[in-house]
């Protein structure tokens, strides 16, 4: 995660601590869990997005 | 009574060389099939039946040095009844005939098992490292199929398969869907939609699979006896990586057909047009604009799926003993309660749900627009059969997708055949007698035994040739010519 992103994530979570309700407690879980993913398929992303997607052609099919 | 409602899946997956932007897809495609490690047998497979241009297995250019003198054979028929080889440009697995939906569901996704073992062979046999993914379209304009057939009777008339299965294949779509960044085939743009296919469904009936696909596919090819049976090729259908909305996907379809045959769908919920519903359906991420119904009136694609609902769970109650059925209603009830409330919650049951979650939460964190590369890569990522890849499987072993099959019932299924069809007499011959298969075909098996001629086995009753019927049989045989015997005694 690059200062940035961090920044971005902190002042989401920063902004979550605000609010104090059931839900918006169930919501940040949710947040945190998704911010853990995000950080986690990082490891395992194609290198070079552009040239994957360019590469990626399937003629021929049904 | 319907006839019982003996299901499959077939799927052609994409196929990518690392390294190689201008691979041959059919070399790479025979490659993976032909590197298969698990129990199989290569086979002619007699295409009397199928359509000409069907073969279409150009031996190009570069063969990566190694396409054994087998390499002709593209097909198998494996241990577990299905069948894997190249169809086009890709390589297939068509699972074998099962049972019931959440069985079928099951086959399907050892589907992916097989596929994967293949890649990694072919992969190590070339020197190169191959993937394959599915999914059914490149985003740029070329898809592939992943096909459901179920068996009807010969009795059903076609007319009302077509009069009330249309609106359903195009509203099913809210849960059958894997989700796609962006449109294709000329569709108006989208940032993302609910499914992979339905840019490139042009006609409402018809025969055609590779172009102007229609929604009710026409093909007649019962694989069983053509005076008893029909099977319904269902071509509109995403291939799914959640094991839940396959299982959904296959039960509520089969309830479906089933009740038809029983005259228990008591209304066509005729839309205007089919064809630009099936686009709205997969376009409206709201799943709220009023889809025309033919004769006036409008109603939304979560109020049509309801009435079938509220059909089919009757139709459960009053005449289907089974759990299987009772839990396909309870999957489906949850899943339109929750797309009409709350649809960010089934993240854990719907492909398109994930990875939309996904991809937001990409956008949110990286400032990426919809059309960023980065996000088209993800797309595809998602349906890598690498677990190390796959980003289903990143969501799937944190427990972020729900999981209806355990790892060990996946590749219990990659290798043995379900045991309520005939699939299991198929799968149960590749493993004990691989030596003596020399052809076959899903209605029938044939031998050389060493004699004069060979030894055809008709197949033609999807349900006969199960383990009930001919375990002990199998058990028993000394060697191919020994089983011929004892099926003949």
């Amino acid at each position: 995660m690059s200062d940035r992103e961090r920044g971005q994530a902190d002042g989401r979570r920063q902004q979550r601590d605000e609010d104090q309700s059931a839900e918006a407690v169930e919501t940040e879980a949710d947040l945190d869990a998704l911010d853990d993913l995000l950080d986690e398929i990082d490891e395992v992303l194609e290198e070079n997005a552009e040239e994957f997607v360019k590469n990626y052609v399937q003629k021929g099919g049904q | 009574m319907a006839l019982h409602k003996v299901l499959g899946t077939e799927t052609e997956y994409g196929i990518v060389v690392r390294g190689d932007p201008g691979f041959n897809p059919a070399v790479a495609s025979s490659l993976v099939v032909n590197s298969y490690p698990g129990q199989r047998v290569k086979v002619q497979w007699s295409y009397e039946e199928e359509s000409p241009g069907r073969d279409a297995r150009g031996f190009g250019h570069d063969t990566y040095g190694l396409i054994d003198p087998e390499g002709a054979v593209v097909n198998s028929v494996l241990s577990n009844g299905a069948r894997l080889y190249v169809d086009h440009a890709h390589p297939e697995y068509s699972g074998p005939e099962t049972y019931d939906p959440r069985e079928a569901a099951l086959f399907d996704k050892a589907g992916e098992l097989v596929m994967h073992r293949a890649a990694l062979a072919a992969g190590e046999a070339a020197g190169r490292h191959i993937s394959l993914y599915k999914n059914n379209s490149d985003g740029k304009g070329n898809s592939y199929g992943a096909h459901e057939n179920y068996l009807l009777s010969r009795e059903t008339p076609f007319a009302d398969i077509i009069r009330y299965g249309m609106t359903f294949m195009v509203t099913r779509q809210v849960f059958t869907g894997s989700g796609k960044v962006g449109k294709e085939n000329d569709r108006p743009d989208i940032e993302f939609q609910i499914t992979q296919r339905a840019d490139f469904f042009e006609e409402e009936v018809g025969l055609e699979t590779t172009l102007k696909r229609p929604i009710i596919n026409t093909r007649d090819e019962p694989h069983g006896d053509p005076a008893q049976y029909r099977r319904l090729h269902v071509i509109i259908g995403d291939a799914n990586l959640s094991e839940y909305q396959n299982f959904l996907k296959l039960g509520s379809t089969a309830l479906l057909l089933a009740a038809l045959e029983d005259g228990a769908i008591p209304d066509s919920l005729d839309l205007a047009d089919p064809v630009e519903s099936c686009w709205q359906v997969s376009h409206d991420l709201t799943m709220g604009r009023p889809l025309e119904l033919d004769g006036g009136g409008t109603a939304t694609v979560l109020e049509i799926q309801g009435r079938y609902l509220e059909w089919l769970s009757k139709y459960v109650e009053k005449e289907l003993d089974d759990p299987v059925w009772d839990q396909v209603i309870a999957e489906w009830e949850r899943t339109l309660t929750l797309l009409g409330s709350e649809p960010d919650k089934l993240a854990d049951t719907l492909d398109w749900v994930a990875k939309k979650r996904l991809f937001e939460g990409y956008i949110a964190r990286d400032g990426l627009s919809w059309t960023n590369s980065k996000l088209r890569a993800l797309d595809l990522q998602y349906h890598d059969v690498d677990p190390a890849k796959s980003l289903y499987d990143r969501l799937a072993s944190r427990g972020s997708m729900r999981r209806l099959f355990t790892d060990e019932e996946i590749a219990h299924a990659a290798a043995n055949p379900p045991t309520r069809t005939r699939a299991y007499f198929r799968g149960r011959c590749v493993s004990e007698f691989p030596g003596s298969l020399v052809a076959a075909n899903w209605d029938s098996l044939v031998f050389d035994i060493g004699e004069s001629h060979l030894k055809r086995v008709p197949m033609m009753e999807p349900l006969r040739g199960d383990a009930a019927l001919v375990a002990d049989l199998l058990d028993n045989a000394e060697d191919a010519a020994d089983l011929l015997r004892r099926l003949e005694g």
